[in-house]
């Protein structure tokens, strides 16, 4: 089985902090790594190549820094590593990064299966493991927690829903966004990271993915981020204690005087 | 951040360590302390990332790593808990006698098992009454045609019944004293060959500290390691390669025990503000950070010159066991106190590192033994320098 796995470079934004003058994200200093949901992708690739054999290719669209990404994703067990990286990629919403990957992956050739992490933990839109399925014309399934079949032809899988799952058949090649509860990830191996050490990393530019120049980057973005920012910061509140008939008429006076309750 | 020198592949294995003892020790230590069991999955995943394959020659499946190596992987899983690092460096220690003395087909035959991780690997030399003294060794092997007899016990022994894989002493010849041990190479499930009391720990709990109980044990004479008579001298080569390890661990744990106390200090507020900022937290922080890093230093200068396959390495070895184990047990007291009340606590992380620096200066020969070997090498040194 040929599977490629999307992952994205991204800021460990547990280690974030916001600028309290303009509200916005502070960049600097801040360590690039894998989007998290990346990771539960890459392993249930690198599974299903053990299983089947196969081949596991790791994919993504960045700047050229994207490379260590690509580079540990090899050490984790991917076969090899492909960078989508071209000056005219940037800008890119969720629309236009779609496209350019699923042009990436024509590139590839025959690609039974897809997968993606839910979603970046940069953007959170998880839009665009469906819109590459969609730019291909393949079938996609999204939220999986299991696979319960997969073979050549087809694949079974679950759809995490709240309290409980939909049972999914699709015909490959298809798509498949995952959500955490699908495995656990390994951890890289000492041969894996030498290995990815001396591997050369493919890079493709524009030119090399025969896409139209008005689809990528900012020039094929229909929406432009404007501002990232944090919420005010919510203040603690009001706590009403006390007995229950007490507390609600205290509660339904402080509704009263903010207007709530009229 | 001091620069030791590594070269790319040692910080890569450095990383790698870190790694795994942050994302997947570090959830399961409280547990596995309070339980005092050792864990077969975090094995697994030190396996699974060639971490066991480090100290084993590339010949037999290995990585072809040294001694420098072992303590590098050694320190960052003690940092986060020194019972999971010394299940691993045991391993070492059980698979050094092989790696020193082995004939080439036991080499083949064992060493590849441990470098995957598949075997956990075990060294046995201590008896009831043979801890320092292991000249009072009292298990026995009689040649009995192809086989050796084995009769006795050995206790304390680190990955006993978890490891597949022993390297044991025992006495061919009772009469020709120091001399008359040998080392021989025992597996799981050999008939005679069974596991007696699991001791139940002050610290480095995650590990698993058992009796081996042989009665009539047949091992095949081929499983002798080198010649009979060869024992000690095994024994003690192979304590040469792994007492800097012992030090990496005490290293290990005085930097994790010193790392907590410093965060701890630095968000702990009395009299307005944090302890970190009055002098006497400071200057302590100050002395145990020094400490630390000079018993770093003495440790990896000990592996370095152990990999260089110099001849004479026990006075440096022992000295880098001897100062990073004092060091940690000074240190970890230390974080306690910085603590507090709250580092008497189970609750808080200070008291484990406190309880698992102890085993540093007692075991793989004690802090008294290694000042005998430092004592004696050093006068030695001097008379032959007075007679040139």
């Amino acid at each position: 089985m040929k599977i490629v796995v999307c992952i994205k470079q991204v800021p460990d934004t547990t280690e974030v902090r916001i600028n309290p003058e303009t509200n916005t994200l502070i960049r600097e200093g801040v360590e690039s790594i894998i989007n998290p949901f990346d990771l539960y992708a890459l392993e249930e690739g690198i599974r299903i190549k053990e299983k089947t054999n196969g081949e596991v290719i790791a994919l993504t669209m960045g700047p050229p820094q994207a490379e260590n990404a690509l580079r540990d994703a090899i050490a984790l067990g991917c076969d090899s590593g492909i960078l989508l990286t071209d000056r005219s990629f940037a800008g890119a919403d969720t629309w236009a990064t779609s496209y350019t990957l699923s042009r990436g992956i024509r590139r590839i050739g025959e690609v039974d299966l897809i997968i993606c992490g839910k979603q970046a933990i940069d953007g959170d839109t998880a839009q665009v493991g469906p819109g590459i399925a969609e730019m291909l014309d393949i079938p996609c399934i999204t939220y999986v927690k299991k696979i319960d079949e997969i073979d050549g032809e087809h694949i079974r899988a679950r759809r995490m829903m709240e309290g409980g799952h939909h049972l999914i058949e699709g015909s490959l090649p298809a798509l498949i966004t995952v959500v955490k509860e699908i495995n656990e990830p390994r951890m890289p191996s000492l041969r894996g990271k030498m290995r990815a050490k001396k591997e050369e990393i493919i890079r493709y530019s524009a030119a090399d993915i025969a896409c139209e120049v008005d689809r990528i980057g900012q020039m094929g973005s229909p929406t432009v981020v404007e501002k990232i920012f944090a919420p005010p910061a919510r203040d603690k509140g009001m706590m009403i204690k006390g007995e229950p008939p007490a507390a609600a008429a205290k509660l339904v006076s402080e509704l009263k005087a903010k207007g709530v309750l009229l | 951040m001091i620069d030791y020198g590594f070269t790319e592949e040692q910080l890569m294995i450095q990383e790698l360590a870190r790694q795994i003892a942050e994302e997947k020790v570090r959830p399961l230590r409280a547990k596995l302390d309070e339980e005092g069991t050792h864990s077969p999955e975090l094995m697994k995943i030190l396996a699974e990332s060639d971490l066991f394959a480090i100290f084993i020659p590339e010949e037999y499946g290995g990585l072809g790593g040294g001694a420098l190596e072992l303590c590098i992987v050694t320190e960052e899983l003690s940092k986060v808990c020194g019972g999971v690092a010394v299940s691993y460096a045991a391993t070492a220690l059980g698979a050094y006698p092989i790696i020193i003395g082995g004939s080439e087909e036991q080499k083949k035959k064992y060493l590849p098992a441990i470098a995957s991780g598949e075997t956990l690997a075990a060294f046995g030399i201590t008896e009831p009454n043979a801890g320092s003294d292991a000249g009072g060794t009292e298990t026995t092997a009689v040649k009995d045609g192809d086989s050796y007899i084995l009769n006795g016990s050995k206790i304390f022994i680190t990955n006993g019944g978890v490891a597949d894989t022993y390297t044991v002493i025992a006495m061919t010849n009772r009469s020709k004293g120091a001399r008359g041990a040998s080392a021989f190479i025992l597996e799981k499930g050999m008939e005679g060959f069974e596991f007696g009391k699991e001791e139940d720990k002050m610290g480095i709990r995650a590990s698993a500290t058992r009796e081996l109980v042989f009665t009539d044990c047949r091992v095949p004479a081929e499983n002798l390691i080198s010649r009979e008579g060869m024992g000690f001298v095994l024994a003690m080569k192979t304590f040469d390669h792994s007492r800097p390890g012992i030090g990496a661990q005490a290293v290990g744990i005085a930097q994790g025990a010193l790392n907590e106390a410093v965060e701890y200090a630095s968000g702990r507020i009395q009299f307005g503000q944090p302890i970190s900022s009055f002098q006497a937290i400071r200057h302590l922080i100050a002395d145990m950070a020094t400490k630390i890093e000079a018993a770093r230093n003495l440790v990896y200068r000990a592996a370095a010159v152990v990999d260089s396959g110099a001849k004479n390495m026990s006075k440096i070895s022992a000295m880098s066991k001897l100062f990073a184990s004092e060091v940690a047990m000074e240190v970890t007291t230390n974080a306690v106190q910085i603590f507090g009340g709250y580092g008497y606590m189970r609750e808080y992380p200070a008291e484990k590192f406190m309880r698992d620096a102890k085993i540093t200066q007692i075991y793989e020969e004690t802090s008294q033994i290694q000042r005998e070997v430092i004592g004696l090498e050093t006068i030695k040194e001097a008379k032959s320098r007075a007679k040139k």
